[in-house]
């Protein structure tokens, strides 16, 4: 099954999450930045079961389920707060979030 | 040439062209099925590593109910194209540079990490077991476990509160 | 011909797929009518009648309609997620039906040493399949939102709201049942060590409907919800939303939707049967022999039935068209009368017939029930059903725990 070395998956894994921080820096609008956090954290998630595969534990793909529920977590309230402040600034351009107070 | 290399070599490519999809899309929408396609070919890096459970949950978990909640509320706001800001010009010449050269550091040092190379071509593994992973996580992270119950039910709480009209 | 000698299991998947397409591809065409003739005679009306006998050729007729409609994109629409929803739904949901077994596994191709009626047998595939149909929520969610019009728009939200909502309950309905099984793999869940072949009392089938009725009644309740179905098919309710979301959709298309539906239908339907009716098992303990001569004596008994009836009651072409069915039926029914053949496709007999028995009773409830409104199914979902399905599955669990099951 794996042929594949290892160090691949990781490069790949790197080569993500470089590009979720680029998205992450550009993207003005806040769902989408919400996005490239996800897409950083699976990069994070192939890291975790390409390392669990290279020692053959199991704690790497423990692992990845806690940080499957944290995302799940984390997009529940994150995007309640985007509706939440898209319904008080007219806007999801993160620009314009630059203000605790409305 | 294997299968399974071409496999790889297939999600690979189809992985990072979704990165890339949603970076450059407009449309918040485009952007969120770029995402969904990275995630499927990540579910299936997952299988061609010996995860076919891990697999299954980030289909259902992640492209299944994260990101049709990103859908829904994209919906829901309506949300049209990204309006284009001016850039901060800070962002354009440094960061951009900046993050090219953190991927390719980051590449290179994983290319030569000791983890990566000391497995190299291994022999097949038996993927690895449904069993298996519940007794680890219901054994030895049994206690980190029940805390993401309680940070689920924190987030479920603090979700409600937000999304509550004001009396 | 070299390609085929080398790669013997490829060129077999290929061909079990292709030929289970045909048949799950005919099996929707057909079920519209099934639908159709069924919700009819509830209504005391006759259905279909004129397109061939007893409108035995409508489903060609209504795909041939929809080949040749004029397929109309509306111009503020996202031509390419307009254009990707349709074919979305439809991959989707005949993708799912790929890792359904319709029979034994101990049928093996022979020199292969595949199974004939699984494409796969995967140790996760109960997990697999709520996987794929849990992305099918994209297509009716994308469909409505790339309309870029008001009521697909609602449509699209209420369905895709809905359909994550109930998924819980329909995960957590079946979770009781993979515990009593201790597996994932469909084919263990059926006929495993701790699966559904025996007896209780020497004659009631040991199927997990008995143990599992309330995880049933959840799941078949969520699975209605799953499917966008009366009473649940508020996506669509054309009182309200026109069409709901495909209501811009047209020619192939929206036939790609409704396609789609009914697939999904055949899943869930599929689903059922193995997780809680024993999937491909007989009724029957297997010393009762005489039972692989069912399937080809209800074959011959329906051709008897059809002759009949072409005789008695048809006129002109009808009753040409209604003789060729009864002489399918008849030929057919004789070949099943084989000993050889009736032992192989026996498990498949008793599957498919109790697919079509949930099917028909998701056609009965379609016909009998009211549409919910939005907010009683809402909270249909979160404060009855996902309750209900938890308590069965602790119950479940500390039934297992302490003992009182066969397996411990």
């Amino acid at each position: 099954m794996s042929v594949v070395p290892v160090s691949y998956y990781l490069v790949l894994s790197a080569v993500l999450f470089g590009l979720g921080v680029i998205a992450f820096v550009f993207k003005r609008n806040a769902i989408t930045v919400f996005m490239s956090i996800e897409l950083m954290l699976n990069a994070v998630n192939l890291a975790f079961v390409a390392f669990a595969r290279a020692h053959n534990q199991l704690d790497g793909l423990v692992f990845v389920l806690f940080v499957i529920v944290v995302a799940a977590a984390e997009a529940a309230v994150g995007l309640a707060i985007v509706i939440m402040l898209a319904q008080n600034r007219r806007s999801l351009s993160v620009e314009r979030m630059n203000h605790l107070k409305l | 040439m294997s299968l399974a290399f071409l496999m790889f070599l297939a999600c690979g490519v189809l992985a990072i062209s979704g990165a890339i999809v949603l970076i450059l899309a407009r449309e918040p929408i485009h952007s969120a099925l770029a995402l969904i396609q990275v995630m499927i070919a990540l579910a299936v890096l997952y299988v061609l590593l010996g995860a076919p459970f891990i697999a299954a949950v980030q289909v259902i978990v992640y492209a299944g109910a994260i990101m049709v909640l990103f859908v829904f509320v994209i919906m829901l706001l309506n949300a049209g194209s990204e309006e284009r800001t001016d850039f901060s010009q800070i962002a354009k010449y440094v960061g951009v540079p900046l993050g090219v050269i953190l991927i390719f550091w980051a590449a290179h040092w994983l290319w030569r990490s000791p983890a990566g190379r000391a497995i190299g071509t291994a022999t097949a593994m038996p993927a690895a077991s449904t069993r298996a992973l519940s007794v680890e996580l219901f054994r030895q992270y049994l206690f980190p476990f029940e805390a993401t119950s309680i940070l689920i039910l924190i987030a479920i709480l603090g979700a409600l509160v937000l999304a509550r009209k004001e009396p | 011909m070299e390609f085929i000698s080398q790669h013997p299991v490829l060129v077999a998947s290929i061909i079990k797929i292709a030929v289970l397409l045909f048949i799950v591809m005919t099996a929707l065409a057909y079920l519209t009518w099934l639908e159709r003739k069924v919700i009819a005679h509830i209504q005391s009306r006759w259905g279909p009648y004129y397109v061939g006998a007893h409108g035995l050729l409508q489903p060609l007729a209504d795909g041939l309609k929809f080949l040749f409609k004029e397929d109309v994109t509306p111009p503020v629409a996202d031509k390419l997620v307009y254009t990707l929803a349709p074919f979305l739904a439809l991959s989707l949901a005949l993708s799912a039906i790929a890792l359904i077994p319709f029979g034994p596994p101990n049928i093996l191709i022979p020199g292969l040493g595949q199974q004939v009626f699984a494409i796969t047998d995967i140790n996760i595939g109960l997990l697999l399949v709520f996987a794929i149909t849990s992305i099918g929520v994209y297509g009716v969610a994308l469909a409505g939102w790339s309309s870029n019009s008001k009521y697909p728009l609602m449509g699209g939200l209420r369905s895709s709201a809905q359909m994550i909502s109930y998924e819980v309950a329909l995960t957590m309905s079946v979770v009781g049942v993979v515990l009593l099984a201790g597996t994932l793999r469909f084919n263990e869940i059926i006929a495993g060590p701790h699966g559904q072949s025996g007896y209780w009392l020497h004659f009631v089938p040991r199927w997990n409907i008995f143990p599992q009725i309330v995880g049933f009644l959840c799941y078949i309740t969520s699975a209605f919800a799953e499917t966008n179905r009366v009473p649940f098919d508020l996506p669509e309710a054309e009182t309200e939303l026109v069409a709901g979301f495909h209501t811009e959709y047209s020619s192939f298309k929206f036939a790609m939707f409704f396609m789609a539906e009914y697939a999904n239908m055949i899943t869930v339907a599929c689903l059922a049967t193995i997780l809680f009716f024993g999937g491909w098992l007989s009724p029957f303990p297997d010393s009762w022999t005489w039972q692989k001569f069912l399937p080809g004596a209800g074959l011959v008994l329906m051709g008897i039935y059809c002759a009949y009836d072409t005789v008695s009651e048809m006129r002109g072409i009808a009753r040409i068209q209604l003789a060729v069915v009864s002489l399918l039926c008849l030929a057919a029914g004789l070949i099943c009368l084989v000993p050889s053949v009736a032992t192989v496709i026996l498990g498949t007999f008793w599957f498919t017939t109790k697919v079509l028995v949930i099917l028909f009773v998701y056609i009965w409830i379609r016909g009998t029930l009211p549409r919910f409104r939005y907010d009683q199914l809402m909270s249909f979902g979160w404060k009855l059903l996902l309750p209900v399905s938890l308590a069965n599955l602790v119950a479940t669990a500390a039934w297992i725990a302490y003992g009182w099951v066969r397996h411990g």
